[in-house]
């Protein structure tokens, strides 16, 4: 197998989706990750991998999570790190976004972390810096980060990736983490299962080698990871889902419908999470099924490995 | 009654077999035990009430797929009462009642509501219909799957046509995956507005605004698009014109999933009606051009046209009795289906197996109802009609609260001699006083 053989560098420049990445280039990246999380534990958690090295968190998109997360992740290597957040009302779209771009990068920074509510917006903006960019998640298109931490997460609870039956429930049609988890656990050997009304499923997917189910419980069969994707209350009152407790009452993740899946499946939900509308409050917080909490813990880690891998050539690493 | 009921003598008539001999029907515990041209070969069940069809024709009840009652809002009109009496004078066993109601029927709560009142009226099988979109206005998607759950037996607005193309196309999507139909009013809202009567030369010369026959197929042609992308069960409702049956004959052609349905008066009147600014001739869609009503008689014929239902909608005087153009659409017609619909096969159109099934298995079928059929083991929901005795149309002996049809005065041929409901008679045309 060759993901048994990480690939002596990093050949990427930037880290703007999964897409790119190969399987030993993912492996790589995750073995990384493992050994910073035991970093994380420590009273001590300063490294230096980054010292001197300027990062900026750019969120044209309000988080909490992710952005903290990155922030932690710098300043743990020692890098200084930055936050801008903008406001969505002072960015249009096209040349302001290169402006902004071109004016970062006359500040010199080695690493910029980008969210931006437009599909494809962080690609845009590294073609006009000369610095290392990391997709922090660009609309509905990817969110690299979120699917390596779900694989670290899977791999540390469950030894491995391939073989396993990953179903992905929700708000398919507008979520990035969807996507970049539906490119990785495919490229790592992992069925993929998507289960969503209709209205929020688009069919197209299947060409990705996913399956595609409507009903939950049908969905649920069989699985071995059971990862709840947000249903976004701003789309709640369109018409894709009548209502919330239609949406909870087919697609929430109950005990009940958790009963279709196998008995040890692992649940798993990018944050943050709605209770009553895609998971049930119980489920969310029983200790021996649910891993939401690791996700958040590796998931400085996994930006970590990520901050740590793109800036080796800057710092001549090996 | 007791328990055991036999009928003998009768022409069973079942579209579903293509059954039509004469034989009998013994009905025990509100179901058809056994049917069929030996049975009572050696006389009836001596413990059994004999009722003699003296040749008279016997099918599985009617199912009405487009009704519309009184009952929230409009009692005045009609009530469960009142509307599933004129459902039983009728021959309709069974029948869909429409959402748009006030309030309408947008809420699990409401489906519950409308089946426990037509249950009070203990008459005929009442199955509701769910909104498409929350207060039939066509924005948001209604909660279907629970109104599913609670008993709704498809989706539709009512009156009101779905226009915007986002919004059905995910009511598609999503009816899809509850495999439930979907029915449309299809009338391109902006075509047809301010329009009380079909455009042409007569709507010219009246001096009224015309609805134009494009109103419907292009609504028609969009859905089918849609439905095509979706694989939707869809359902265009009282289609009215030659354009908007060419177009789903062609895509049933294609192997789409989809039905429709006609109204009698659609087949059986056209524009000329209106003449004299005659209210009762105003319903929605209107009636059409003499070339469109024969081609509404073909689509029944060829099959194309699914179901005939009465798409009865009572109107009080108050609302009648009014300049044309002020006047309110529709007409009752859920009692003279039966006699309206037979003229189809008096004129040779239709052979009478092929009438009863555009009027009870097809329906049935369409909406997933146990009715339509007569079969051992079915409930005993069954007509007797003769197919010939002449009458007249009198809204007078309606049973409905209202009285606005539109076939006043005129001649027909058949007549429903007696309704039954699960082994109980309903409706018996020689009695004096409702049951």
């Amino acid at each position: 197998m060759a993901a048994t053989l990480p690939p002596a560098r990093f050949p990427h420049h930037h880290l703007l989706g999964i897409e790119s990445l190969t399987p030993p280039e993912i492996n790589l990246l995750l073995d990384l990750a493992d050994d910073f999380v035991e970093h994380g534990r420590r009273t001590d958690k300063k490294l230096g991998h980054l010292r001197g090295l300027t990062q900026i968190n750019l969120f044209f998109e309000s988080s909490t999570r992710t952005r903290t997360s990155f922030e932690l992740a710098g300043k743990r290597l020692g890098a200084d790190v930055v936050n801008m957040s903008v406001s969505n009302s002072a960015i249009k779209k096209g040349e302001t976004l290169i402006d902004t771009a071109l004016t970062l990068n006359a500040m010199r920074p080695d690493v910029l972390v980008v969210r931006h509510p437009d599909s494809g917006a962080v690609a845009l903006l590294a073609r006009h810096v000369n610095c290392a960019v990391i997709n922090g998640g660009d609309g509905s298109h990817e969110h690299p980060t979120q699917a390596l931490l779900d694989a670290l997460t899977i791999r540390r609870r469950r030894g491995r990736i391939e073989g396993l039956l990953v179903v992905i429930c929700g708000d398919i049609l507008h979520s990035r983490v969807a996507r970049s988890n539906i490119l990785l656990m495919t490229a790592m050997g992992a069925r993929v299962r998507l289960v969503a009304p209709k209205t929020l499923l688009p069919a197209t997917l299947a060409s990705y080698g996913a399956e595609l189910c409507q009903d939950m419980e049908q969905g649920l069969d069989g699985a071995d990871i059971v990862m709840m994707l947000r249903l976004q209350t701003e789309r709640m009152q369109g018409s894709f889902v009548p209502s919330v407790r239609e949406y909870f009452h087919l697609y929430g993740l109950t005990y009940e419908k958790l009963a279709r899946a196998k008995p040890d499946a692992l649940i798993m939900h990018p944050g943050p999470m709605n209770r009553g509308v895609e998971i049930d409050g119980r489920v969310a917080d029983d200790i021996h099924r649910s891993a939401i909490l690791d996700q958040v813990e590796l998931g400085v880690a996994v930006r970590m490995a990520c901050l740590d891998i793109l800036t080796r050539s800057l710092r001549s690493a090996p | 009654m007791s328990e055991r009921a036999a009928i003998i003598g009768a022409r069973l008539l079942d579209p579903a077999s293509g059954l039509d001999t004469t034989g009998g029907v013994l009905v025990e515990q509100g179901k058809i035990a056994d049917c069929g041209p030996r049975l009572f070969a050696d006389g009836p069940p001596a413990d059994a009430l004999v009722l003699d069809a003296r040749g008279r024709c016997l099918t599985a009840g009617l199912v009405d797929m487009r009704v519309l009652f009184g009952e929230p809002g409009a009692e005045h009109k009609e009530t469960f009462e009142s509307g599933t009496l004129a459902a039983a004078a009728g021959g309709v066993t069974s029948l869909a009642c429409l959402p748009n109601t006030q309030p309408c029927i947008d809420d699990p709560a409401m489906v519950e509501f409308i089946a426990r009142r037509a249950r009070q009226a203990r008459r005929v099988k009442v199955y509701p219909y769910g909104a498409l979109t929350k207060g039939c206005d066509g924005r948001q998607l209604a909660e279907l799957a629970l109104l599913r759950e609670a008993g709704a037996v498809g989706f539709t607005d009512g009156d009101r046509a779905i226009a915007d193309s986002l919004v059905m196309r995910r009511a598609m999507a999503y009816a899809s995956m509850l495999g439930c139909r979907l029915i449309q009013h299809p009338e391109d809202p902006a075509l047809a507005r301010g329009g009380v009567m079909n455009d042409g030369a007569i709507a010219a010369r009246l001096g009224l605004a015309g609805i134009p026959a494009e109103a419907e197929v292009i609504m028609v042609e969009r859905d089918l698009r849609l439905a095509e992308a979706t694989g939707a069960l869809y359902h265009a409702a009282h289609v009215s014109t030659a354009a908007a049956v060419a177009a789903l004959r062609q895509a049933k052609a294609r192997g789409l999933p989809v039905s429709c349905d006609t109204a009698p008066h659609y087949f059986a009147l056209n524009e000329l009606e209106v003449e004299g600014y005659r209210t009762f001739a105003k319903v929605s869609p209107p009636l059409r051009s003499e070339l469109d009503r024969q081609a509404i008689v073909e689509g029944l014929a060829d099959g194309t046209i699914d179901a005939i239902a009465s798409d009865h909608r009572p109107q009080d005087q108050d609302s009648k009795r009014l300049p044309f153009a002020q006047a309110e659409f529709g007409v009752v017609g859920v009692e003279t289906l039966l006699a309206i619909s037979l003229e189809l096969v008096h004129r040779g159109h239709l052979t009478l197996l092929q009438l009863l099934d555009r009027l009870s298995r097809k329906p049935a079928e369409l909406l997933g109802l146990p009715a339509g059929q007569l079969r051992p083991g079915a409930a005993a929901d069954l007509v007797l009609f003769d197919p010939d005795q002449p009458g007249r149309i009198r809204p007078e002996d309606l049973h409905s609260l209202s009285r606005n049809t539109a076939f006043e005065g005129r001649p027909c041929q058949g007549r429903v001699l007696w309704t039954m409901v699960d082994g109980r008679i309903i409706y018996d045309a020689g009695r004096q006083r409702p049951i």
